[in-house]
């Protein structure tokens, strides 16, 4: 039989969620002749159709259903309702990403060992070592094209760039270049090259950006194994007397429920709704929450330590101009905590178009300094720092049963503080981002705060011991096993990486480990 | 300019026989008027006082020299069919624009429109900033104001790319002045 399947049919993998994780995951196992329905939240768009205005983008692709927030970050306060920019559609947020593919470093996935003890950081090591990722990024770079992997050549540097590349190396940084990035600098795998449009954000309307939509799910569906189901809203997974996952209750565009029965049920729906899934499947037998026996479902929120740093030049820029986030430095990523902290970070290119711009320079700043800023916004550059932040049990997403969604189930609730080794990286990036642009004639330099999270991660970690975390070395709940996590969520730490290029290899990595279970009956 | 009054043409010289100290907007009628620029805004659910002082607030809170006055209306006119539709909006409005005219006055004996300096109004603004008035105000002009495309050009924004073939050929790497 091939897609569509039958609700009835419980030999078929769920997969929840179509971005880098559940998007690929879907895909890998189409391509291994296993059956696959992908039940997406959100409508599915065509490239053509994306819009290069950021607030209509924004209407178009961002998941704006309820959510709540607490804690002491500013994003609370500015954006009280939109913990998170991330999207509601066929591709989830490999839509909207900027496209940076980087390996995590070797200590990054043992933290607990290399930074020590850390006060109020639930430090662990991850279950896995770079060497045993290493063949699954390298396959992950090969799929998506990573320029500066398998002789691609990187991207040519914009504007924005210029700035960024001569003011990091007038300050002495080393590693500066336009990076590892899944956009093709030249035409690969049926997708052309950049054209330079300069809304990566709002959705890659020449293609030449890698994202699940584009380049994973059409490929997928081709080999008859895979169906993806747009506006299907999953609610609940339903499991049998013996523990067992046997499907997933959803709602469809139809506003109808329906009920797709299941083999294996992964769980994709990015470090927010990942967890509020499983904590809404809660039963008799799993009281606190599906695969939750450890507690640790929706604790350890992470988000990447961020924040940017806009500088005004004398003379126009035009940031804005092409590949948005081409541009990289990789000096203050290691560990040396001689600068104060534990954990390293990037410095990339990044710009924002004026409407953004006016939201997130300086959210509820008003007066003379804000607009005397914006008024030399084509005089502009600007770079995001993402850094590695602490795991923190108390750093969450919990059920707000206070206030409910329109399906009538309640809303994730994010709450977040910093650490205060966060707001240590923080300060020095802030620091030397400002003294790159003013090595090359920056007249005024504005550390800009956080937006809301666009690298959500941590909220069903990965552990040796099942006490310490949700899932196994192979995203496996310890608690269900049939039962899997395929997205950010997963990361038992942060790294200083951007996420994307991880999700995929572990999702690579993961579909191997589902077909080799499901041959031997294992699951 | 579709939303406002085009007020080209012959009725342009009577309304610049009317302008006072009191700045380019002034009330005529059921309207705001601004001659210099050539525009007018009809009003009813709101005061038309009070849609003229929310222009001159708008722009005591995102002062940019370089954007006329008609985007600043465009950016606030939208409370006027809010008041119409929504009692507690209006109140809120027309509320709000009386108390910073009572502490304008307490100031400086003068509504707080006809303040004559950018910082004596601001200052009478920190008075309310953070109360729901202002920042209904404030909130709105983020969208209001700088999401509309015929300001871009001013600021040196070039919008929508993608339509033009993206900047390959149009300048993504032309910065020479490093």
């Amino acid at each position: 039989m091939s897609a569509p399947f039958d609700l009835n049919d419980d030999s078929v993998v769920v997969i929840v969620g179509s971005g880098a994780g559940g998007g690929t995951l879907g895909t890998e196992l189409a391509l291994k002749g296993i059956k696959v329905v992908i039940l997406e939240a959100g409508q599915r768009h065509n490239m053509e159709d994306f819009i290069n205005n950021e607030w209509d983008s924004f209407a178009q692709l961002a998941w704006t259903d309820m959510r709540t927030t607490s804690g002491s970050w500013r994003v609370h306060k500015n954006f009280p309702n939109l913990p998170a920019w991330i999207v509601k559609a066929v591709g989830g947020s490999s839509v909207h990403w900027a496209g940076a593919s980087l390996r995590l470093q070797e200590h990054e996935f043992k933290t607990h060992s290399t930074y020590g003890g850390l006060e109020g950081a639930n430090l662990l090591d991850w279950p896995i070592t770079l060497k045993e990722l290493e063949p699954w990024y390298a396959k992950a770079e090969d799929r998506m094209g990573v320029t500066r992997t398998n002789g691609i050549p990187g991207l040519p540097g914009n504007n924005n760039f210029k700035v960024f590349e001569a003011g990091a190396k007038k300050i002495g940084y080393k590693e500066v270049s336009t990076g590892r990035m899944a956009i093709n600098s030249e035409p690969r795998a049926d997708r052309g090259s950049c054209q330079q449009i300069g809304f990566c954000f709002q959705g890659c309307k020449s293609g030449a950006k890698w994202s699940t939509l584009i380049a994973e799910i059409p490929r997928g569906e081709a080999t008859g194994n895979l169906e993806v189901r747009p506006q299907s809203m999953v609610q609940k997974i339903e499991h049998d007397a013996s523990g067992k996952a046997t499907g997933v209750v959803y709602v469809d565009k139809d506003g109808k429920t329906q009920r797709q029965k299941a083999r294996i049920v992964a769980v994709a729906g990015n470090s927010i709704e990942s967890p509020r899934l499983l904590l809404n499947s809660a039963s008799n037998m799993f009281p606190d929450g599906l695969a939750n026996s450890s507690g640790q479902v929706g604790r350890n929120y992470m988000r990447h330590m961020t924040g940017s740093v806009y500088a005004v030049f004398d003379k126009p820029v035009h940031m804005y101009r092409g590949t948005t986030m081409a541009g990289i430095v990789r000096d203050e990523a290691g560990f040396d905590t001689k600068r104060g902290f534990v954990g390293g970070y990037e410095l990339e290119t990044l710009s924002l178009g004026l409407p953004f711009m006016a939201a997130f320079l300086d959210p509820g700043g008003w007066g003379r300094s804000f607009t005397s800023a914006m008024d030399g916004y084509v005089n502009m550059a600007g770079l995001w720092i993402v850094g590695e932040d602490m795991p923190q049990e108390t750093n969450r997403v919990t059920l707000n049963t206070s206030v409910k969604d329109q399906y009538g189930l309640p809303v994730a609730d994010v709450h977040f503080d910093d650490h205060a080794n966060d707001v240590a990286m923080r300060d020095h990036a802030y620091r030397q981002g400002t003294a790159m642009y003013e090595a090359v004639g920056a007249v005024r330099a504005m550390p800009t705060p956080p937006y809301p999270s666009t690298h959500n991660l941590g909220t069903n970690r990965m552990s040796e011991k099942p006490r310490d975390g949700v899932v196994n070395k192979h995203g496996q709940t310890h608690d269900v096993p049939n039962l899997f996590v395929s997205d950010g969520s997963q990361f038992t730490t942060g790294g200083a990486e951007n996420p994307t290029l991880t999700i995929v290899a572990l999702a690579l990595r993961q579909a191997d480990f589902i077909a080799g279970e499901m041959s031997k009956k294992t699951i | 300019m579709p939303t406002l009054i085009d007020r080209r043409g012959p009725s342009r010289r009577a309304v610049l026989g009317g302008i006072g100290a009191a700045g380019a907007l002034m009330v005529s009628g059921a309207a705001v008027l601004n001659p210099r620029e050539a525009w007018g805004l009809e009003v009813s659910a709101l005061k038309p006082e009070t849609m003229r002082t929310l222009i001159v607030m708008a722009r005591d809170i995102y002062p940019h020299d370089r954007v006329p006055d008609r985007f600043y209306a465009i950016a606030v006119k939208p409370y006027e069919a809010a008041a119409a539709k929504d009692p507690a909006t209006k109140t809120l409005i027309e509320d709000g624009v009386v108390t910073l005219d009572t502490l304008a006055k307490a100031r400086h004996g003068t509504a707080y429109a006809d303040l004559g300096w950018e910082d004596q109004r601001v200052a009478v603004l920190r008075q309310i900033e953070g109360g729901a008035f202002f920042e209904k105000v404030r909130s709105g002009l983020v969208v209001g104001l700088y999401n509309q495309e015929e300001v871009w050009p001013i600021f040196g924004y070039e919008g929508s790319s993608a339509d033009k073939g993206g900047y390959i050929d149009r300048g993504f790497n032309d910065l020479a002045w490093l």
